[in-house]
Protein backbone atom coordinates (compact mmCIF):
# COMPACT_ATOMS: atom_id res chain seq x y z
CA UNK A 1 0.00 0.00 0.00
CA UNK A 2 1.30 3.43 -0.91
CA UNK A 3 0.78 6.49 1.03
CA UNK A 4 0.38 9.76 -0.51
CA UNK A 5 1.82 13.10 1.20
CA UNK A 6 -1.68 14.23 1.61
CA UNK A 7 -2.35 10.69 3.43
CA UNK A 8 1.05 11.89 5.79
CA UNK A 9 -0.35 15.82 6.23
CA UNK A 10 -3.64 14.25 7.53
CA UNK A 11 -2.60 11.72 9.48
CA UNK A 12 0.21 14.36 11.28
CA UNK A 13 -2.49 16.72 11.64
CA UNK A 14 -4.76 13.88 13.68
CA UNK A 15 -1.84 13.32 15.98
CA UNK A 16 -0.57 17.09 16.62
CA UNK A 17 2.68 16.71 14.87
CA UNK A 18 4.19 19.38 12.60
CA UNK A 19 6.66 17.69 10.50
CA UNK A 20 9.23 19.88 8.37
CA UNK A 21 9.39 19.67 4.42
CA UNK A 22 12.48 17.16 4.77
CA UNK A 23 10.52 14.82 6.81
CA UNK A 24 7.62 14.56 5.11
CA UNK A 25 9.04 12.47 1.88
CA UNK A 26 10.68 10.39 4.57
CA UNK A 27 7.78 9.47 6.73
CA UNK A 28 5.65 8.97 3.11
CA UNK A 29 8.56 6.14 2.52
CA UNK A 30 8.61 4.71 5.45
CA UNK A 31 5.38 4.59 6.60
CA UNK A 32 3.89 2.80 3.68
CA UNK A 33 6.87 0.04 3.89
CA UNK A 34 5.43 -0.62 7.47
CA UNK A 35 1.74 -0.76 6.49
CA UNK A 36 2.49 -3.47 3.34
CA UNK A 37 4.66 -5.14 6.43
CA UNK A 38 1.45 -4.85 8.85
CA UNK A 39 -0.97 -6.43 5.65
CA UNK A 40 0.68 -10.36 6.49
CA UNK A 41 -1.56 -9.83 8.95
CA UNK A 42 -4.37 -9.95 6.41
CA UNK A 43 -3.23 -14.13 5.71
CA UNK A 44 -4.69 -15.40 9.03
CA UNK A 45 -7.79 -16.48 9.36
CA UNK A 46 -9.56 -14.88 12.50
CA UNK A 47 -13.12 -15.17 11.61
CA UNK A 48 -13.83 -17.30 14.87
CA UNK A 49 -11.12 -14.77 16.92
CA UNK A 50 -12.04 -12.86 19.66
CA UNK A 51 -10.14 -9.82 20.09
CA UNK A 52 -7.71 -9.94 22.85
CA UNK A 53 -7.30 -6.56 24.96
CA UNK A 54 -4.69 -7.73 27.43
CA UNK A 55 -2.41 -10.08 28.09
CA UNK A 56 -3.69 -12.19 31.19
CA UNK A 57 -7.41 -13.55 31.52
CA UNK A 58 -10.46 -12.57 33.73
CA UNK A 59 -8.25 -9.22 34.94
CA UNK A 60 -11.03 -6.96 35.34
CA UNK A 61 -10.32 -3.09 36.08
CA UNK A 62 -10.44 -2.28 39.81
CA UNK A 63 -12.73 0.05 41.29
CA UNK A 64 -11.43 1.31 44.76
CA UNK A 65 -12.85 3.45 47.36
CA UNK A 66 -13.72 7.46 46.37
CA UNK A 67 -11.17 8.92 49.21
CA UNK A 68 -8.60 11.69 48.86
CA UNK A 69 -5.23 10.04 49.38
CA UNK A 70 -3.08 12.40 48.44
CA UNK A 71 -2.22 15.67 49.21
CA UNK A 72 -2.05 19.67 47.42
CA UNK A 73 1.05 19.44 45.97
CA UNK A 74 -0.11 21.72 42.55
CA UNK A 75 3.50 23.94 44.01
CA UNK A 76 5.53 21.14 43.32
CA UNK A 77 3.85 19.99 40.22
CA UNK A 78 3.96 23.29 38.45
CA UNK A 79 7.46 23.60 38.75
CA UNK A 80 7.71 21.57 35.73
CA UNK A 81 5.37 24.13 33.67
CA UNK A 82 6.68 25.83 30.79
CA UNK A 83 4.67 29.14 31.92
CA UNK A 84 2.53 29.50 35.15
CA UNK A 85 0.63 32.67 36.75
CA UNK A 86 -1.25 32.79 39.87
CA UNK A 87 -0.79 29.16 40.06
CA UNK A 88 -2.57 28.71 36.65
CA UNK A 89 -0.89 26.88 33.69
CA UNK A 90 -0.98 29.73 31.05
CA UNK A 91 -1.15 29.02 27.15
CA UNK A 92 -1.65 31.32 23.86
CA UNK A 93 -4.98 32.95 23.81
CA UNK A 94 -8.05 30.86 23.04
CA UNK A 95 -11.33 33.21 23.18
CA UNK A 96 -10.88 36.27 21.31
CA UNK B 1 41.37 -8.85 46.89
CA UNK B 2 39.02 -9.07 44.12
CA UNK B 3 38.12 -5.98 43.01
CA UNK B 4 34.88 -4.83 43.83
CA UNK B 5 32.87 -4.72 40.37
CA UNK B 6 34.22 -8.15 39.97
CA UNK B 7 31.59 -9.41 42.55
CA UNK B 8 27.70 -10.36 42.11
CA UNK B 9 25.17 -8.47 44.41
CA UNK B 10 25.23 -11.84 46.21
CA UNK B 11 28.71 -11.64 46.55
CA UNK B 12 28.82 -8.06 47.50
CA UNK B 13 25.59 -8.59 50.00
CA UNK B 14 27.86 -10.98 51.85
CA UNK B 15 30.75 -8.39 51.47
CA UNK B 16 28.97 -5.93 53.14
CA UNK B 17 27.52 -7.91 56.14
CA UNK B 18 31.13 -9.50 56.86
CA UNK B 19 31.96 -5.58 57.09
CA UNK B 20 34.47 -5.86 54.83
CA UNK B 21 33.80 -3.25 53.07
CA UNK B 22 30.83 -0.24 53.54
CA UNK B 23 27.93 0.67 50.75
CA UNK B 24 29.71 4.57 51.20
CA UNK B 25 33.37 2.38 49.63
CA UNK B 26 30.70 1.04 47.25
CA UNK B 27 29.54 3.88 46.31
CA UNK B 28 32.62 5.37 45.74
CA UNK B 29 33.98 2.53 43.63
CA UNK B 30 31.07 2.41 41.33
CA UNK B 31 30.85 6.35 40.76
CA UNK B 32 34.76 6.06 40.32
CA UNK B 33 34.16 4.28 37.42
CA UNK B 34 31.08 6.09 35.97
CA UNK B 35 33.59 9.15 35.71
CA UNK B 36 36.49 7.16 34.51
CA UNK B 37 34.71 5.20 32.01
CA UNK B 38 31.38 6.26 31.10
CA UNK B 39 32.20 9.33 28.56
CA UNK B 40 33.14 7.00 26.01
CA UNK B 41 30.51 4.56 26.82
CA UNK B 42 27.31 7.35 26.62
CA UNK B 43 25.35 4.88 29.32
CA UNK B 44 24.21 7.38 31.44
CA UNK B 45 22.60 10.82 31.57
CA UNK B 46 22.20 11.42 34.84
CA UNK B 47 24.73 10.25 38.03
CA UNK B 48 23.32 11.27 41.00
CA UNK B 49 26.38 11.11 43.34
CA UNK B 50 25.79 13.48 46.22
CA UNK B 51 22.14 11.34 46.61
CA UNK B 52 24.14 8.04 46.22
CA UNK B 53 26.62 9.21 48.99
CA UNK B 54 23.96 10.16 51.59
CA UNK B 55 21.54 7.07 51.06
CA UNK B 56 24.95 4.78 51.27
CA UNK B 57 25.79 6.60 54.59
CA UNK B 58 22.16 5.75 55.82
CA UNK B 59 22.50 2.07 54.57
CA UNK B 60 25.67 2.09 56.72
CA UNK B 61 23.74 3.01 59.66
CA UNK B 62 21.22 0.73 59.08
CA UNK B 63 23.94 -2.18 58.30
CA UNK B 64 25.34 -1.42 61.85
CA UNK B 65 22.64 -1.12 63.30
CA UNK B 66 21.70 -4.82 62.33
CA UNK B 67 18.10 -3.15 60.99
CA UNK B 68 18.89 -3.07 57.06
CA UNK B 69 16.91 -6.55 56.44
CA UNK B 70 16.59 -6.68 52.29
CA UNK B 71 19.56 -8.31 50.82
CA UNK B 72 19.82 -5.46 48.83
CA UNK B 73 20.30 -2.91 51.80
CA UNK B 74 23.84 -0.95 51.12
CA UNK B 75 24.22 -2.02 47.46
CA UNK B 76 24.57 0.13 43.89
CA UNK B 77 22.30 0.41 41.46
CA UNK B 78 21.12 2.59 37.93
CA UNK B 79 17.78 3.00 37.09
CA UNK B 80 16.76 3.36 33.61
CA UNK B 81 15.74 6.65 32.83
CA UNK B 82 12.04 6.03 32.13
CA UNK B 83 11.23 5.42 36.09
CA UNK B 84 9.93 8.83 37.65
CA UNK B 85 12.88 9.47 40.64
CA UNK B 86 11.56 12.41 43.09
CA UNK B 87 13.64 15.33 42.67
CA UNK B 88 15.78 14.16 39.53
CA UNK B 89 15.52 14.36 35.87
CA UNK B 90 13.69 11.91 34.36
CA UNK B 91 13.93 11.99 29.89
CA UNK B 92 12.86 8.93 29.26
CA UNK B 93 15.82 9.31 26.40
CA UNK B 94 14.06 12.16 25.10
CA UNK B 95 13.84 16.03 24.34
CA UNK B 96 10.46 16.00 24.98
CA UNK B 97 11.24 15.63 28.94
CA UNK B 98 14.53 17.08 28.63
CA UNK B 99 13.34 19.45 31.64
CA UNK B 100 11.58 17.18 33.44
CA UNK B 101 12.53 16.95 36.98
CA UNK B 102 9.88 14.24 38.33
CA UNK B 103 7.77 15.14 41.22
CA UNK B 104 7.50 11.72 42.66
CA UNK B 105 8.78 8.02 43.23
CA UNK B 106 8.08 5.02 40.46
CA UNK B 107 6.69 2.31 42.99
CA UNK B 108 9.73 0.10 42.35
CA UNK B 109 11.69 3.25 42.96
CA UNK B 110 10.06 3.98 45.58
CA UNK B 111 10.51 -0.30 46.98
CA UNK B 112 14.00 -0.42 45.99
CA UNK B 113 14.93 2.55 47.61
CA UNK B 114 13.26 1.19 50.95
CA UNK B 115 15.08 -1.57 51.00
CA UNK B 116 18.28 0.43 51.44
CA UNK B 117 19.58 0.21 47.73
CA UNK B 118 21.57 2.88 46.75
CA UNK B 119 21.10 5.14 43.01
CA UNK B 120 23.95 5.87 41.13
CA UNK B 121 21.95 7.62 38.60
CA UNK B 122 20.03 7.21 35.69
CA UNK B 123 20.91 5.41 32.51
CA UNK B 124 20.38 6.64 28.70
CA UNK B 125 17.61 4.26 26.46
CA UNK B 126 15.78 4.76 22.98
CA UNK B 127 13.50 7.36 23.11
CA UNK B 128 10.20 6.51 25.00
CA UNK B 129 12.10 2.83 25.00
CA UNK B 130 10.92 3.08 20.62
CA UNK B 131 14.10 1.21 19.42
CA UNK B 132 16.42 -1.87 19.07
CA UNK B 133 19.84 -0.17 18.96
CA UNK B 134 19.75 2.83 21.47
CA UNK B 135 20.33 5.01 18.75
CA UNK B 136 16.60 6.52 18.78
CA UNK B 137 18.34 8.45 22.42
CA UNK B 138 17.90 12.72 22.12
CA UNK B 139 20.98 12.32 24.47
CA UNK B 140 23.57 10.20 21.58
CA UNK B 141 23.48 6.46 21.05
CA UNK B 142 25.06 3.85 23.78
CA UNK B 143 28.21 2.03 22.81
CA UNK B 144 28.88 -1.75 23.84
CA UNK B 145 31.65 -2.08 25.76
CA UNK B 146 32.41 -5.27 23.83
CA UNK B 147 32.72 -3.06 20.47
CA UNK B 148 32.46 0.80 20.84
CA UNK B 149 31.63 0.28 17.21
CA UNK B 150 28.33 -1.94 17.95
CA UNK B 151 24.83 -0.79 19.60
CA UNK B 152 24.22 -2.10 22.72
CA UNK B 153 21.03 -3.15 21.91
CA UNK B 154 17.92 -1.64 23.26
CA UNK B 155 15.50 0.23 24.60
CA UNK B 156 17.32 -0.30 27.68
CA UNK B 157 20.80 -0.27 25.97
CA UNK B 158 22.46 2.41 28.72
CA UNK B 159 21.17 0.15 31.40
CA UNK B 160 22.99 -2.96 29.79
CA UNK B 161 26.03 -0.49 29.02
CA UNK B 162 26.47 0.27 32.49
CA UNK B 163 26.34 -2.98 33.57
CA UNK B 164 28.07 -5.17 31.23
CA UNK B 165 30.80 -2.32 31.75
CA UNK B 166 31.32 -2.77 35.72
CA UNK B 167 29.60 0.63 36.43
CA UNK B 168 26.95 -0.94 38.81
CA UNK B 169 25.70 -4.79 39.45
CA UNK B 170 22.54 -4.11 38.27
CA UNK B 171 20.51 -1.84 36.08
CA UNK B 172 16.45 -1.26 35.92
CA UNK B 173 15.09 -1.91 32.83
CA UNK B 174 11.59 -2.57 30.61
CA UNK B 175 10.76 -4.71 28.13
CA UNK B 176 8.30 -4.35 25.84
CA UNK B 177 9.04 -6.25 22.87
CA UNK B 178 12.24 -7.46 23.80
CA UNK B 179 13.68 -3.74 25.65
CA UNK B 180 15.26 -5.63 28.39
CA UNK B 181 16.21 -9.48 26.56
CA UNK B 182 17.59 -8.36 23.21
CA UNK B 183 20.59 -5.85 25.00
CA UNK B 184 21.48 -8.39 27.53
CA UNK B 185 21.99 -10.55 25.13
CA UNK B 186 24.19 -7.90 23.10
CA UNK B 187 26.14 -7.14 25.75
CA UNK B 188 26.52 -10.41 27.80
CA UNK B 189 23.96 -10.34 30.46
CA UNK B 190 21.02 -12.26 32.39
CA UNK B 191 18.18 -9.93 31.47
CA UNK B 192 14.69 -10.45 33.08
CA UNK B 193 11.40 -9.78 32.06
CA UNK B 194 8.31 -10.72 34.70
CA UNK B 195 5.01 -11.86 34.08
CA UNK B 196 3.32 -8.55 32.61
CA UNK B 197 1.35 -6.96 36.12
CA UNK B 198 3.74 -8.67 38.14
CA UNK B 199 5.75 -5.89 38.70
CA UNK B 200 4.19 -2.16 39.45
CA UNK B 201 3.85 0.24 36.53
CA UNK B 202 3.39 3.21 38.96
CA UNK B 203 5.64 5.93 37.64
CA UNK B 204 7.10 3.52 34.56
CA UNK B 205 6.46 6.49 31.76
CA UNK B 206 4.04 4.45 29.35
CA UNK B 207 4.81 3.01 25.60
CA UNK B 208 2.40 0.40 25.20
CA UNK B 209 0.24 0.04 28.37
CA UNK B 210 -0.85 -3.43 27.34
CA UNK B 211 2.83 -5.00 26.70
CA UNK B 212 5.04 -2.81 29.36
CA UNK B 213 6.80 -4.32 32.00
CA UNK B 214 9.78 -3.75 34.06
CA UNK B 215 12.71 -6.05 35.32
CA UNK B 216 16.66 -6.23 35.79
CA UNK B 217 19.91 -6.55 34.08
CA UNK B 218 22.30 -8.20 36.22
CA UNK B 219 25.17 -10.75 35.78
CA UNK B 220 23.45 -13.96 37.33
CA UNK B 221 19.81 -15.52 37.84
CA UNK B 222 20.60 -15.26 41.40
CA UNK B 223 20.98 -11.48 41.76
CA UNK B 224 17.77 -10.99 39.13
CA UNK B 225 16.11 -13.20 41.80
CA UNK B 226 17.43 -11.15 44.67
CA UNK B 227 16.25 -7.63 43.22
CA UNK B 228 12.48 -9.01 41.91
CA UNK B 229 11.63 -10.02 45.37
CA UNK B 230 11.72 -6.34 46.13
CA UNK B 231 10.55 -5.41 42.63
CA UNK B 232 7.42 -7.87 42.50
CA UNK B 233 4.61 -7.70 43.94
CA UNK B 234 0.80 -6.30 44.23
CA UNK B 235 0.27 -2.42 44.03
CA UNK B 236 -2.64 -0.36 44.18
CA UNK B 237 -1.76 2.57 41.96
CA UNK B 238 -1.78 0.13 39.40
CA UNK B 239 -4.41 -0.85 37.78
CA UNK B 240 -3.35 -3.72 36.07
CA UNK B 241 -1.04 -4.60 39.00
CA UNK B 242 -1.64 -8.73 39.81
CA UNK B 243 -2.74 -9.33 43.60
CA UNK B 244 -0.85 -12.66 44.05
CA UNK B 245 1.71 -13.27 46.70
CA UNK B 246 5.52 -13.18 45.72
CA UNK B 247 7.22 -15.88 46.44
CA UNK B 248 10.85 -16.60 47.49
CA UNK B 249 12.75 -16.72 44.18
CA UNK B 250 16.21 -17.62 45.88
CA UNK B 251 14.45 -20.60 47.54
CA UNK B 252 13.62 -22.29 44.39
CA UNK B 253 17.12 -21.56 42.97
CA UNK B 254 18.83 -25.01 43.13
CA UNK B 255 16.32 -27.38 42.54
CA UNK B 256 17.58 -29.63 40.01
CA UNK B 257 16.55 -29.84 36.31
CA UNK B 258 16.43 -33.50 36.58
CA UNK B 259 13.39 -34.08 34.07
CA UNK B 260 12.55 -30.68 32.64
CA UNK B 261 11.13 -30.59 29.39
CA UNK B 262 11.94 -28.15 27.56
CA UNK B 263 10.45 -27.28 24.03
CA UNK B 264 12.08 -26.00 21.15
CA UNK B 265 10.35 -24.06 19.31
CA UNK B 266 11.04 -24.71 15.83
CA UNK B 267 9.98 -20.93 14.73
CA UNK B 268 13.06 -19.42 16.36
CA UNK B 269 15.27 -21.38 14.42
CA UNK B 270 14.02 -19.90 11.34
CA UNK B 271 13.69 -15.53 10.16
CA UNK B 272 17.38 -14.67 9.32
CA UNK B 273 19.06 -16.69 12.38
CA UNK B 274 22.69 -16.61 12.01
CA UNK B 275 24.69 -19.92 12.10
CA UNK B 276 27.38 -18.99 14.18
CA UNK B 277 24.43 -17.76 17.00
CA UNK B 278 22.19 -20.94 16.09
CA UNK B 279 25.57 -23.12 17.00
CA UNK B 280 25.79 -21.51 20.04
CA UNK B 281 22.03 -21.88 21.33
CA UNK B 282 22.43 -25.77 20.29
CA UNK B 283 25.22 -25.78 22.32
CA UNK B 284 23.78 -24.73 25.41
CA UNK B 285 20.77 -27.01 25.24
CA UNK B 286 23.34 -29.72 25.06
CA UNK B 287 24.30 -28.30 28.58
CA UNK B 288 20.94 -28.81 29.78
CA UNK B 289 20.89 -31.89 28.25
CA UNK B 290 23.83 -33.21 30.18
CA UNK B 291 21.74 -32.07 33.68
CA UNK B 292 18.89 -34.27 32.56
CA UNK B 293 16.52 -32.15 30.63
CA UNK B 294 14.67 -33.52 27.95
CA UNK B 295 14.28 -31.81 25.01
CA UNK B 296 10.90 -31.71 22.81
CA UNK B 297 10.42 -30.42 19.70
CA UNK B 298 7.42 -28.00 19.28
CA UNK B 299 6.03 -25.72 16.95
CA UNK B 300 4.24 -21.97 17.80
CA UNK B 301 2.86 -21.81 14.01
CA UNK B 302 1.42 -18.10 14.42
CA UNK B 303 4.69 -17.23 15.70
CA UNK B 304 6.19 -15.12 12.75
CA UNK B 305 2.93 -12.85 12.74
CA UNK B 306 3.96 -11.48 16.18
CA UNK B 307 6.02 -8.62 14.30
CA UNK B 308 3.63 -7.07 12.17
CA UNK B 309 1.01 -7.85 15.23
CA UNK B 310 3.29 -5.64 17.51
CA UNK B 311 3.67 -3.25 15.19
CA UNK B 312 -0.25 -2.29 14.58
CA UNK B 313 -1.23 -2.87 18.78
CA UNK B 314 2.17 -0.96 19.92
CA UNK B 315 2.04 2.42 18.51
CA UNK B 316 -1.51 2.12 18.52
CA UNK B 317 -0.89 2.31 22.58
CA UNK B 318 1.85 4.54 22.07
CA UNK B 319 -0.45 7.62 19.98
CA UNK B 320 -2.39 7.33 22.72
CA UNK B 321 -0.43 6.89 26.03
CA UNK B 322 1.84 9.98 24.30
CA UNK B 323 -0.73 12.57 23.58
CA UNK B 324 -0.47 13.74 26.66
CA UNK B 325 2.68 15.63 25.53
CA UNK B 326 1.03 18.86 24.98
CA UNK B 327 3.14 21.48 25.98
CA UNK B 328 0.93 22.56 28.53
CA UNK B 329 1.86 21.12 31.77
CA UNK B 330 5.25 19.88 31.74
CA UNK B 331 7.50 18.91 29.10
CA UNK B 332 8.84 21.11 26.38
CA UNK B 333 7.20 23.53 24.41
CA UNK B 334 8.16 25.50 21.72
CA UNK B 335 9.43 29.11 20.71
CA UNK B 336 6.67 31.33 20.33
CA UNK B 337 3.66 30.17 19.88
CA UNK B 338 1.08 31.63 17.23
CA UNK B 339 -2.13 29.62 18.58
CA UNK B 340 -2.85 26.79 21.04
CA UNK B 341 -2.82 24.23 17.56
CA UNK B 342 0.65 25.80 16.74
CA UNK B 343 2.01 25.26 20.24
CA UNK B 344 0.34 21.32 20.36
CA UNK B 345 2.00 20.35 16.57
CA UNK B 346 5.17 22.51 17.02
CA UNK B 347 5.85 21.11 20.76
CA UNK B 348 5.28 17.73 19.46
CA UNK B 349 6.71 17.99 16.47
CA UNK B 350 10.38 19.26 18.09
CA UNK B 351 9.77 17.65 21.28
CA UNK B 352 9.67 14.27 20.13
CA UNK B 353 12.87 12.34 17.76
CA UNK B 354 11.90 10.37 14.19
CA UNK B 355 11.07 7.58 15.63
CA UNK B 356 8.62 8.15 18.04
CA UNK B 357 6.90 10.37 15.35
CA UNK B 358 7.05 7.55 13.34
CA UNK B 359 5.00 5.12 15.45
CA UNK B 360 2.80 7.89 16.63
CA UNK B 361 1.67 8.20 13.26
CA UNK B 362 1.59 4.33 12.43
CA UNK B 363 -0.80 4.08 15.51
CA UNK B 364 -2.95 7.21 14.65
CA UNK B 365 -3.41 5.84 11.44
CA UNK B 366 -4.45 1.99 12.47
CA UNK B 367 -6.52 3.78 15.13
CA UNK B 368 -8.65 6.02 12.72
CA UNK B 369 -11.66 5.87 11.42
CA UNK B 370 -12.52 3.16 8.25
CA UNK B 371 -9.22 1.11 9.51
CA UNK B 372 -9.62 0.48 12.97
CA UNK B 373 -11.18 -2.96 11.81
CA UNK B 374 -9.02 -3.56 9.25
CA UNK B 375 -5.72 -3.04 11.18
CA UNK B 376 -5.89 -2.57 15.40
CA UNK B 377 -8.96 -5.48 15.92
CA UNK B 378 -7.12 -7.60 13.31
CA UNK B 379 -4.12 -7.54 15.27
CA UNK B 380 -5.54 -8.23 18.17
CA UNK B 381 -6.88 -10.98 16.99
CA UNK B 382 -4.12 -12.34 15.79
CA UNK B 383 -2.51 -11.72 19.15
CA UNK B 384 -4.63 -13.96 20.92
CA UNK B 385 -3.67 -16.92 18.23
CA UNK B 386 -0.13 -16.41 19.50
CA UNK B 387 -1.21 -16.14 23.05
CA UNK B 388 -2.86 -19.51 21.87
CA UNK B 389 0.24 -20.74 20.32
CA UNK B 390 2.43 -20.42 23.43
CA UNK B 391 -0.77 -21.92 25.84
CA UNK B 392 -0.80 -25.15 23.84
CA UNK B 393 3.42 -25.33 23.62
CA UNK B 394 3.23 -24.92 27.61
CA UNK B 395 0.78 -28.13 28.23
CA UNK B 396 3.51 -30.11 26.89
CA UNK B 397 6.98 -28.55 27.94
CA UNK B 398 8.37 -26.65 30.76
CA UNK B 399 10.09 -23.74 29.27
CA UNK B 400 10.40 -22.88 26.08
CA UNK B 401 13.92 -22.00 24.88
CA UNK B 402 16.08 -20.36 21.58
CA UNK B 403 17.54 -17.48 20.90
CA UNK B 404 16.96 -14.08 22.17
CA UNK B 405 18.28 -12.09 18.89
CA UNK B 406 19.31 -13.44 15.56
CA UNK B 407 22.67 -11.82 15.37
CA UNK B 408 24.93 -10.41 17.95
CA UNK B 409 25.26 -6.53 18.07
CA UNK B 410 25.55 -5.21 15.01
CA UNK B 411 27.19 -1.48 13.84
CA UNK B 412 26.02 1.72 15.11
CA UNK B 413 24.34 3.61 11.91
CA UNK B 414 23.85 0.10 9.94
CA UNK B 415 19.85 -0.44 10.58
CA UNK B 416 19.00 3.55 11.42
CA UNK B 417 17.44 3.97 7.97
CA UNK B 418 15.26 0.79 7.71
CA UNK B 419 13.01 0.47 10.32
CA UNK B 420 11.35 -2.87 8.81
CA UNK B 421 14.94 -4.56 9.25
CA UNK B 422 15.31 -2.53 12.72
CA UNK B 423 11.59 -4.33 13.83
CA UNK B 424 13.02 -7.74 12.68
CA UNK B 425 15.41 -7.89 15.02
CA UNK B 426 12.77 -8.80 17.85
CA UNK B 427 11.49 -11.38 15.95
CA UNK B 428 11.97 -14.10 18.80
CA UNK B 429 11.57 -11.69 22.14
CA UNK B 430 7.58 -9.96 20.71
CA UNK B 431 5.68 -13.23 21.14
CA UNK B 432 6.26 -13.37 24.89
CA UNK B 433 5.35 -9.39 25.33
CA UNK B 434 2.26 -10.16 23.32
CA UNK B 435 1.18 -13.27 25.77
CA UNK B 436 2.37 -11.79 28.50
CA UNK B 437 4.62 -13.98 29.59
CA UNK B 438 8.03 -14.05 31.83
CA UNK B 439 10.93 -14.74 29.56
CA UNK B 440 14.63 -13.75 30.00
CA UNK B 441 18.31 -13.78 28.10
CA UNK B 442 21.44 -15.69 30.06
CA UNK B 443 24.53 -15.47 28.05
CA UNK B 444 25.65 -18.72 26.27
CA UNK B 445 28.72 -18.23 24.39
CA UNK B 446 30.65 -15.39 21.95
CA UNK B 447 31.18 -15.04 18.42
CA UNK B 448 34.42 -13.91 17.44
CA UNK B 449 34.56 -11.54 14.28
CA UNK B 450 37.64 -10.49 13.31
CA UNK B 451 39.59 -8.97 16.72
CA UNK B 452 36.61 -8.53 18.53
CA UNK B 453 34.24 -11.67 19.97
CA UNK B 454 30.42 -10.77 20.72
CA UNK B 455 28.19 -12.28 22.94
CA UNK B 456 25.04 -14.18 22.21
CA UNK B 457 21.79 -15.01 24.36
CA UNK B 458 19.56 -18.00 25.31
CA UNK B 459 16.22 -17.03 25.52
CA UNK B 460 13.92 -18.79 27.94
CA UNK B 461 10.40 -18.39 28.03
CA UNK B 462 7.79 -19.61 31.20
CA UNK B 463 3.97 -19.42 31.61
CA UNK B 464 2.73 -16.79 33.04
CA UNK B 465 3.66 -15.94 36.76
CA UNK B 466 6.70 -19.15 36.67
CA UNK B 467 9.45 -16.50 37.26
CA UNK B 468 10.80 -19.00 39.88
CA UNK B 469 11.30 -21.68 37.44
CA UNK B 470 12.78 -19.51 34.86
CA UNK B 471 15.04 -18.35 37.43
CA UNK B 472 15.98 -21.78 38.66
CA UNK B 473 16.40 -23.21 34.88
CA UNK B 474 18.68 -20.57 34.42
CA UNK B 475 20.72 -20.67 37.86
CA UNK B 476 21.31 -24.20 36.66
CA UNK B 477 22.63 -23.51 33.57
CA UNK B 478 24.90 -20.63 35.13
CA UNK B 479 26.15 -23.45 37.29
CA UNK B 480 27.62 -25.39 34.35
CA UNK B 481 28.86 -22.40 32.69
CA UNK B 482 31.15 -19.24 33.14
CA UNK B 483 29.81 -17.40 30.20
CA UNK B 484 27.87 -14.56 32.85
CA UNK B 485 31.43 -14.20 34.09
CA UNK B 486 33.09 -13.03 30.95
CA UNK B 487 34.01 -8.71 30.97
CA UNK B 488 34.76 -6.75 28.29
CA UNK B 489 38.50 -6.25 27.85
CA UNK B 490 39.42 -2.78 29.52
CA UNK B 491 36.28 -3.00 31.86
CA UNK B 492 38.16 -5.97 33.86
Amino acid sequence: MSLTRHDVENIAQLARLALTEEQLPVYVDSLSKIFDFVAQLNAADTSTVEPMAHPLADQVQRMRPDEVLDSDQHAKYQRNAPRVEADLYLVPQVIE
Amino acid sequence: MTELHHLTLAQLNEGLRARRFSSVELARHFLGRIERLNPALNALITVTGEQALAQAQRADELLAAGEATSVLAGLPLIHKDIFCTDGVLTTCGSRMLSNFVAPYDATIVERLSQAGVVMLGKANMDEFAMGSSNETSWYGPVKNPWDLKKVPGGSSGGSAAAVAARLAPVATATDTGGSIRQPAALTGLTGFKPTYGRVSRYGMIAFASSLDQAGTLTYTAKDAAMVLRDMAGFDPRDSTSVDTPVPDYLAELDQPLTGLKIGLVKEFFEGGLEESTANLIREALRVYERMGAKLIEVSLPNLPLSVPTYYVVAPAECSSNLSRFDGVRFGYRCENPKNLEDMYKRSRGEGFGAEVKRRIMTGTYVLSAGYYDAYYLRAQKVRRLITDDFARAFQQVDVLMGPTSPTPAFDIGAKVDDPITMYLNDIYTIGANLAGLPAMSVPCGKVTMGDTSLPVGLQIIGPHFAEAKLLNVAHGYQNETLWHRDIPKGYE
